[in-house]
């Protein structure tokens, strides 16, 4: 189809579907008067239930542990893939042998490497802290990981060689998957100390605590694991296709 | 005023489509999908907003304030790590078709008519 | 015994036991973690399958049950037609992974990883009965497919292919999950059962019916129906053989269960009053593409393609099944699924052997060429005559009780369509056969297309079959046919289509912890004189188009040089619209969008 015959047919089939979604937002309450019972109960019950300040926490780990448990593997299915869609071809190995890898990716920028070195080690305490935190005030599993995984980015920009080793690869590969197998062997916890997958299944501590609300610190901890393991094999992958293109640092 | 997050959800979703129809570059083609995504949030969000209210995080509230939905809060965060592996993945697709094709152009990919 | 959630999470610690393990495990010791993890998914839904005969089976993740007749955690609602997708879907894992004993690729085992988070995702997915928590089954099921069917990344297509798959159904994603937010913002619930509940109580507004056209075109993206097809052909023609099994199989199939379970839980408490319109928009769209599909599939020389464009054919009449409401439209159209289902993978297994053996993937390259392998040729004809609906077939059963379903409520006329239907598809596989393995009509003047598979994807000897490949093809198409012989199997089948159908007292179980009542009895089933003269006609039909597809070149004089305009003339702005090209997918889909809509809109005020 021609772009002008294809934008026509976008045009005819876009009007009616924002005059479609316009008219299923308008049956929405207003903006700012949420009344769900749902959640205003898991809002309320969450601290006295879990004995953890953070409601979000435990409706991700606790309430809707089965949600997290899926989105983890998605994730987790999402760097396996990557994985799987940019390998090595064959005739990709020669072009991969290369001394423009040795040199160090960031060039001699003395800025850039002493911020980066500068940085790495608060970003990885920060990290932790945000996923040892998770039950008590805003954080978690995901949004540590990330963190973490910025910390060891950082690690890489101060000019650690980035060699095309596949040693750090498998053990992000190993930390992706232990993350990933852990969390759900902690659900198979809840079956064989408490009545079902996923239960909470550990004493919760007292209100406040780090060590408190149970199994969720532990969830946390998986999923910080995973996250950071998951999103450095992806974006190792991709810095490797980098520098199979040949592109220059 | 009360309806404007979802007009803008609403917006966003239409300019994220046309974006997609109208490319020329599949990068832009991705990020386009992202816009998409954000329209998702921003409607999850704006459906569990509570005015007057804080976030549900009870260190240093009173039991009794009221709280926003932490319901939503924990869909936008699947939904959030769910679009963000998916552009991931495409993208990785993106990366071979550049190294297969030559061309990020969808106008010159034509191994599938037909 | 807690056998729902192990059906997750077998295949799921499984897929990270395997990873963790990477690249120390050559392909021999993945397969043997991973082919006893899919088989034992395989037996866990079985027992849920023989579990929910008479009744539903609830599991509350976390432990946590309804309090005061609201739902709190995520719970897994398994009636029969759930277990038994659930069923076929890991029995087609694992004949997949039987398949990949021979696969050339070795490696750290992604392959097998992502085959089995496939698996955790389609099974979640079929036992799910939160709504959210079926999305994320869903996107699961999704990222693992799209990384498998561009798993071939040597090859071109394959990029291409995965790439149109990825986008179209990333947006049916992006529907669903819009629909999820309006429904929540009404009802301040994410459990079926009690969406049903709720929205029961308030009115039909505008944000209803577009929460059923997101919710509903989303799925039937997965499904593949008119327009949201096009991405099917592309994806189905590039994926490894193992994972082009699963994806013909039931990956489509649960686009079509998913609609009916938002229907029948969620939607039809309140929407029930309309429930005739609706029946008329799904068996108008499911008949226009079970049209769409065949006629696009009998002019395929892509061997996979034409068994994509079958799939989308089938996924037409499934839709008509389902669009009929009833237990007899439900229930035909499930039987039909599954045996239609066995008898595509093995299809799609024969194809798979073609291509080890010979080379190739285009039928007009491969005229001939199939002499020496006569009894996958032998595989395909029974694959024919599943398609064909025969008895003793499941797919006879199947499309009687669809039959019997369109004449009791008044669609006699879609009769047609089916009858059409499994003759032209049916045509197109007897005339590829033919052509193969018979060598007839090798003197077509026709170009071949593009199709060409320069390397197998199998290791070993050009010149034997392997076993792996060569017995569950065989199985499969056995399978097919056995089904229509397992006595009561209709009758088991219109029993569990009740229960799908039964609203109510599904969210009566699900929140209350009553168990279900009981249901009024179905007699006991006999196939009707016309269903066998329908079969027959379709047979019938079937031969002369396959006459036709091969030695309709020869004919010549006025008339056959009309036709062959005439033809040309209808299917060529056809051909042109499928045109592999992203923007168009997206634009017909926004399209369809908007119809389904507007229908609704029309049909709901």
């Amino acid at each position: 189809m021609s772009r002008t015959l294809r934008t026509a047919v976008f045009a005819v089939g876009g009007v009616g579907f924002a005059v479609l979604l316009l008219w299923g937002f308008g049956g929405l309450p207003d903006f700012g008067d949420f009344t769900g019972h749902y959640g205003l109960y898991l809002a309320h019950h969450a601290v006295p239930q879990r004995v953890a300040t953070e409601a979000v926490g435990v409706t991700t780990f606790d309430y809707r542990g089965i949600d997290t448990l899926g989105e983890e593997f998605i994730l987790f299915a999402a760097a396996v893939g990557v994985l799987a869609l940019l390998r090595l071809q064959r005739g990709e190995e020669g072009a991969s042998a290369e001394p423009a890898r040795e040199s160090p990716s960031t060039g001699h920028s003395e800025t850039l490497r002493r911020t980066a070195s500068a940085l790495a080690a608060p970003c990885l305490v920060l990290g932790l802290y945000v996923v040892a935190h998770g039950h008590l005030t805003p954080g978690g599993g995901f949004q540590g990981g990330v963190v973490l995984m910025s910390a060891l980015l950082l690690v890489f920009l101060a000019g650690a060689r980035f060699r095309r080793r596949t040693k750090p690869l498998e053990a992000m590969e190993l930390g992706e998957a232990s993350g990933a197998a852990g969390f759900a062997l902690i659900g198979l916890g809840g079956i064989l100390f408490a009545d079902a997958y996923l239960e909470n299944f550990l004493p919760f501590g007292d209100f406040g605590q780090l060590v408190s609300g149970g199994v969720i610190p532990l969830d946390n901890l998986a999923v910080g694991v995973e996250v950071m393991g998951a999103t450095l094999v992806v974006l190792g992958e991709f810095l490797d296709q980098r520098f199979l293109s040949g592109g220059d640092a | 005023m009360s309806f404007l997050p979802y007009a803008v959800s609403a917006w966003l979703f239409l300019v994220g489509l046309a974006g997609v129809v109208r490319s020329r570059n599949l990068i832009h083609l991705v990020i386009c999908l992202t816009v998409i995504q954000a329209s998702t949030y921003v409607l999850l969000l704006a459906v569990g907003y509570k005015t007057g209210a804080t976030a549900p995080v009870y260190a240093d509230i009173t039991p009794g304030r009221s709280v926003t939905d932490p319901v939503v809060a924990t869909l936008t965060l699947t939904d959030v790590v769910v679009e963000a592996t998916v552009v991931a993945l495409l993208l990785a697709l993106v990366v071979r078709a550049h190294r297969r094709f030559g061309t990020l152009d969808p106008d010159e990919l034509h191994e599938m008519r037909g | 015994m807690e056998l729902a959630p192990l059906a997750v999470a077998v295949p799921l610690l499984a897929a990270g036991g395997l990873t963790a393990a990477g690249a120390r495990l050559n392909r021999d010791a993945a397969q043997a973690i991973a082919l006893p993890a899919a088989l034992v998914v395989c037996a866990i839904c079985v027992a849920l399958l023989v579990r929910t005969a008479d009744g539903l089976e609830i599991y509350w993740f976390g432990g946590w049950e309804p309090s005061h007749g609201m739902a709190i955690g995520v719970s897994f609602a398994i009636d029969t037609f759930g277990a038994g997708l659930a069923t076929l879907v890991s029995l087609l894992v694992v004949t997949g992974l039987v398949l990949m004993w021979r696969y050339r690729e070795t490696d750290p085992p992604h392959f097998q990883v992502l085959m089995l988070l496939f698996c955790a995702g389609m099974v979640g997915f079929c036992l799910s009965g939160d709504l959210f928590n079926m999305f994320v089954f869903f996107e699961l099921m999704s990222i693992a497919a799209f990384a498998l069917a561009g798993f071939k990344v040597e090859e071109s297509e394959a990029i291409e292919g995965s790439l149109n798959f990825a986008v179209t159904n990333t947006i049916g994603s992006f529907l669903i999950l819009t629909g999820i937010g309006l429904l929540y913002g009404r009802t301040g619930v994410l459990n079926l059962a009690q969406i049903g509940d709720s929205l029961s109580h308030g009115g039909t507004d505008g944000l209803v019916i577009a929460a059923f056209t997101l919710l509903a075109s989303g799925f039937l993206v997965k499904a593949a129906v008119v327009p949201f097809h096009f991405w099917l052909a592309d994806a189905y023609a590039v994926a490894p053989t193992p994972v082009c099994l699963v994806f013909a199989g039931a990956m489509s199939e649960l686009g079509i269960y998913a609609v009916g379970r938002i229907w029948f839980d969620a939607f039809a408490p309140a929407l029930g009053g309309h429930a005739d319109e609706l029946r008329t928009v799904l068996i108008l769209a499911g008949a226009f593409t079970a049209v769409v599909g065949a006629v696009m599939c009998f002019c395929q020389d892509h061997l996979r393609r034409l068994l994509a464009f079958a799939t989308i054919a089938y996924v037409g009449v499934f839709l008509i099944g389902l669009g009929l409401l009833s237990a007899e439209g439900v229930g035909g159209a499930a039987l039909y699924i599954v045996a239609d289902g066995l008898g595509k993978a093995s299809l799609f297994a024969t194809v798979g052997i073609l291509q080890h053996r010979r080379r190739g993937l285009s039928e007009l390259r491969l005229a001939g060429k199939g002499r020496g392998i006569p009894y996958t040729g032998i595989v395909v004809v029974v694959g024919a005559l599943s398609f064909a609906a025969l008895p003793p077939f499941g797919t006879f059963c199947g499309k009687a009780l669809l039959e019997d379903g369109l004449i009791k409520d008044g669609y006699g006329w879609a009769i047609a369509v089916l009858l059409v239907t499994s003759a032209v598809t049916s045509g197109a596989v007897l005339r590829f056969a033919a052509r193969v393995f018979l060598g007839w009509g090798a003197d077509d003047p026709r170009q071949p297309s593009s199709a060409d598979e320069t390397h197998s994807e199998e290791e070993g000897d050009p010149d034997r079959t392997p076993a792996v490949m060569f017995i569950p093809a065989a199985m499969l198409a056995a399978g097919s046919l056995a089904l229509g012989l397992i006595p009561g199997m209709v009758e088991a089948i219109e029993r569990g289509a009740q229960r799908f159908a039964a609203g109510t007292d599904y969210a009566q179980a699900v929140l209350h912890g009553t168990s279900v009542s009981s249901l009024p009895g179905v007699e006991p089933y006999t196939a009707p004189l016309h269903a066998y003269l329908y079969a027959a006609l379709t047979l019938a039909l079937a031969v002369v188009l396959a006459i036709a597809g091969l030695f309709g070149h020869r004919l010549r004089g006025a008339p056959a040089r009309w036709l062959a305009r005439l033809g040309d003339r209808l299917l060529t702005p056809l051909h042109a619209v499928h045109s592999g090209h992203i923007g168009d997918y997206v634009a017909w889909l926004v399209l369809g969008v908007a119809a389904f809509g507007g229908a609704f809109a029309i049909g709901f005020q």
